[in-house]
């Protein structure tokens, strides 16, 4: 094995000696990976989730021969973390990326088969002439189903599989009142579930023209058929009326020629529209300009209020005279310790127009609207921010001046400088080298500070006219929130592109901050 | 003012008078305004979690009834799912993140391969972005995610805690590294010669000569998981699933309605631990340690 002494002696490791219990952690962890993968890929292939069905392939192969192999040390050490960073940090970037260039969202949330599909099942109406079929509703394994009895057979389907019979099934008086592998369900849950049944039509085939049950009151069920013919050679659809409506590809809309849109629509790509809509848009361009000044001025304020009060309070205290210290700054960093979310909310009551302590006690009964004026509620948010951020600056800044050599400042006593001219011209300057990297985070961090606007203000006061519920405290990541999940219809493509621009802003401010630290240099 | 000798023979250089109040005194007032400033949002939630069946308006007098029975009722509600659930997926993540970090950190710190200053560069950058920010494509991808994996979709709390661990490499590696570097790498050859392979000098050297900074990051994924709230507001949709921030903010968002001292009980509950962890690694913040750990 080894051929000089100083050669170690080739030993197995653990995990392939099949005399230690390292082999069989592998070997165990191994095969839940692999079925987990396999059961993966299954499920994604029967979801015809191409992209994440090759992904997992990948994944399952890689995983494989790094812990298999006796090379790709590292790889052992690194894949867990890596997979994981891959799929949640930066696949979603990319992904808001790309999501940001088209028109993902509320009427444009599928692929355009599907869409055409949505159309012609929304725009349904019964079919005179056919049977109604007393209707049983299903649920077979969370999936909503009908079931009915046509000539003694009992038929069963969902609203992606057509109907198709069912042996074993026990129907009484016309009505199915039993099938295998799926509950009937009862009135109260049909109740709760009413939108679902209303919404649900099966197919009678496999061909779209020979209509759908549907049901208006989940007991009878009839046999319904679009209103729209779709003809594939033209990519038109065609209602009762002849107007024709014809598929737009840049919009993902079928349009009729007096600009009519069947809704619903496809995911395009839609280039930089959302990226111009921000301004182009009169009801967006004017909140947005102000919410992205409010942002700034908010990051900035946040963090000179928390840092001068932080500094005041550390200059003050950094003094051996005052004896009980210890517990005075104990009791200063409480609300930075205070859970940050909760801090937001009792700020939020204590600060209630009508019943909170603040009007009431402490101002003696006045009916201050902290949070339903503009300016008051901007000063709110600074003023809940300064109580919830200066004991970091404290701490911050107390240790930067116990790193500050005291011989400075006896040789500027020598010198003959008083107090203010010794904090202004040797501690603070000195003190800005080594927290300027923090300010920097301090800023970034509040840029983005969305739990504290979302908890205090919610972003209000609204904008009266603009068309997301946005505000005057908004900054640009609530804003964001409200686009992809607050606003009527959902804009994901909007709200991406609005993340792209936080992207680039707390970049370059990353950005200048590193050329504080020179971390760069560290590493290499 | 004449000195005074003191017992073991120096000069008596305490202040007095005007003189200690001009240099020192104004600063034990100063100290006690500022007390009052920290503090009185804190005593006030407590004396409204102590009075019972309080509204808003019913809290604004302090401390007049003194009452167990919120806590007691704060049993029946969701509170104690949200605590367990805050309690799991916080728990999961942070030792998730310390393995994984540290892994990593050890893969850097220990080997030369190809890539390795690629990927501490990629780390670096990826970093800079809080993975927050994408939180719609997030979304996204947890639709997509639970139609295959029906355990991680949408609501689940393994969902939420897979989203955390996303962003455990980025955000915690560097600290690590920086860390693992200090370890000779004398030790770890010394080991090699006797015969240890790379998982025992991980686990059985390495890892032990680096637990301080393993129990910091630990702690303080803790916290940020504990406190996180847009991507478990996102995430989360049934009440049970809550995680605490997510509860906590429909119960105290809802003035009108909302059961307010069950609220401020519940923020005395769930703050408690919070607070203790910080006393504890306040020391590591002042030592600069966690330099720009700034707190969600």
């Amino acid at each position: 094995m080894s051929s000089t002494p100083t050669q170690p002696p080739r030993r197995l490791s653990h995990a392939r000696d099949i005399s230690r219990p390292g082999f069989y952690i592998k070997l165990v962890l191994m095969m839940l990976v692999n079925a987990l993968g396999l059961y993966g890929i299954l499920a994604a292939y029967g979801q015809r989730e191409w992209g994440v069905l090759a992904f997992l392939v990948l994944a399952l192969i890689i995983a494989d021969y790094v812990y298999f192999s006796k090379r790709a040390i590292p790889g052992k050490y690194l894949y867990p973390g890596l997979l994981f960073l891959a799929v949640f940090q930066i696949y979603v970037m990319v992904n808001t990326a790309y999501v940001a260039f088209t028109n993902y969202g509320d009427g444009h949330n599928d692929s355009k088969p599907s869409a055409i599909t949505q159309i012609m099942k929304t725009s349904d109406r019964r079919v005179d002439g056919t049977p109604t079929y007393p209707v049983t509703v299903l649920d077979r394994d969370g999936e909503m189903a009908f079931a009915i009895v046509d000539d003694d057979r009992v038929l069963v389907g969902d609203a992606e599989e057509p109907l198709t019979e069912v042996g074993d099934a026990v129907a009484e008086d016309g009505r199915v009142t039993e099938v295998p592998g799926a509950t009937v369900l009862q009135l109260a849950e049909i109740q709760q579930r009413q939108n679902e049944v209303l919404g649900l039509r099966v197919s009678m085939t496999d061909d779209p023209d020979d209509g759908w049950l549907r049901t208006d009151n989940a007991a009878m069920a009839y046999v319904a058929k679009s209103l729209l013919q779709y003809d594939e050679a033209s990519d038109t659809f065609t209602d009762a009326e002849g107007t024709v409506y014809t598929a737009d590809p840049a919009q993902g809309l079928f349009v009729s020629d007096s600009g009519e849109a069947l809704t619903p629509g496809w995911r395009v790509l839609v280039g930089f529209d959302n990226f111009t809509r921000m301004f182009t848009d009169s009801r967006l361009a004017g909140p947005f300009v102000s919410i992205l000044s409010w942002t700034f001025a908010f990051s900035i304020l946040s963090v000179l209020t928390t840092f001068a009060l932080g500094l005041i309070l550390a200059v003050v205290f950094n003094d051996p005279r005052v004896k009980g210290r210890t517990i005075y700054r104990a009791l200063f960093i409480l609300p930075y310790a205070f859970p940050g979310f909760l801090a937001a909310l009792v700020w939020r009551g204590l600060l209630n127009q009508e019943f909170g302590f603040i009007n009431e006690v402490l101002l003696g009964g006045a009916n201050i609207p902290w949070f339903s004026s503009g300016i008051l509620a901007k000063l709110s948010i600074i003023g809940v921010n300064l109580w919830l951020g200066f004991p970091y600056m404290f701490l911050v800044a107390t240790g930067a001046l116990q790193a500050i050599p005291g011989e400075l400042a006896e040789a500027a006593v020598m010198d003959g400088a008083g107090p203010w001219r010794r904090f202004w011209s040797i501690t603070l300057p000195l003190l800005l080298v080594s927290v300027a990297p923090l300010l920097i985070a301090s800023f970034a961090f509040n840029f983005n500070n969305f739990s504290l606007i979302y908890m205090l203000t919610g972003g209000g006061p609204n904008y009266p006219g603009a068309p997301l519920p946005i505000g005057e405290t908004d900054i640009l990541i609530s804003m964001v929130y409200a686009m992809a999940f607050e606003s009527g219809t959902r804009q994901y493509g909007l709200a991406s592109a609005m993340s792209i621009i936080i992207f680039v802003v707390v970049g370059v401010i990353s950005w200048l901050g590193f050329r504080q630290t020179r971390k760069l240099e560290e590493i290499m | 003012m004449a000195r005074k000798i003191l017992a073991n023979g120096d000069n008596d250089t305490r202040l007095r008078g005007a003189k200690w109040w001009s240099q020192v005194g104004w600063k034990h007032v100063f100290a006690i305004l500022m007390i009052v400033y920290c503090v009185f949002p804190l005593l006030y939630v407590l004396s409204a979690s102590l009075n019972p069946g309080g509204t808003l308006t019913g809290s604004t007098r302090l401390f007049t009834t003194v009452s167990g029975v919120n806590f007691a009722d704060l049993m029946e509600t969701d509170f104690p799912r949200w605590m367990m659930n805050s309690f799991i997926v916080s728990t999961v993540t942070a030792v998730g993140t310390v393995v994984m970090g540290a892994a990593a950190a050890y893969a850097f710190s220990r080997f030369r391969f190809a890539g390795r200053r690629g990927g501490l560069t990629a780390l670096l950058i990826i970093q800079m972005f809080p993975q927050m920010l994408a939180f719609v494509a997030i979304f996204l991808l947890a639709l997509t995610l639970g139609e295959i994996f029906p355990g991680l979709g949408i609501g689940s709390n393994l969902q939420l805690i897979a989203i955390y661990l996303g962003g455990a490499l980025g955000s915690n590696t560097f600290l690590m590294y920086g860390f693992f570097n200090t370890v000779p790498a004398d030790i770890d050859e010394a080991a090699k010669i006797d015969g240890a392979t790379h998982a025992q000098i991980f686990w059985g050297i390495i890892m032990r000569l680096v637990t301080p900074i393993l129990a910091v990051v630990g702690l303080l994924s803790f916290v940020a998981s504990y406190g996180e709230f847009i991507l478990a507001r996102i995430v989360l949709a049934r009440p049970e699933n809550y995680t605490l921030a997510v509860g906590m903010y429909v119960w105290g968002s809802d003035e009108r309605n909302a059961p307010w001292s069950l609220f401020a009980a519940g923020a005395v509950v769930a703050a408690v631990p919070i607070i203790l962890l910080f006393m504890y690694l306040q020391k590591y913040i002042v030592g600069g340690l966690l330099a720009g750990g700034v707190k969600g």
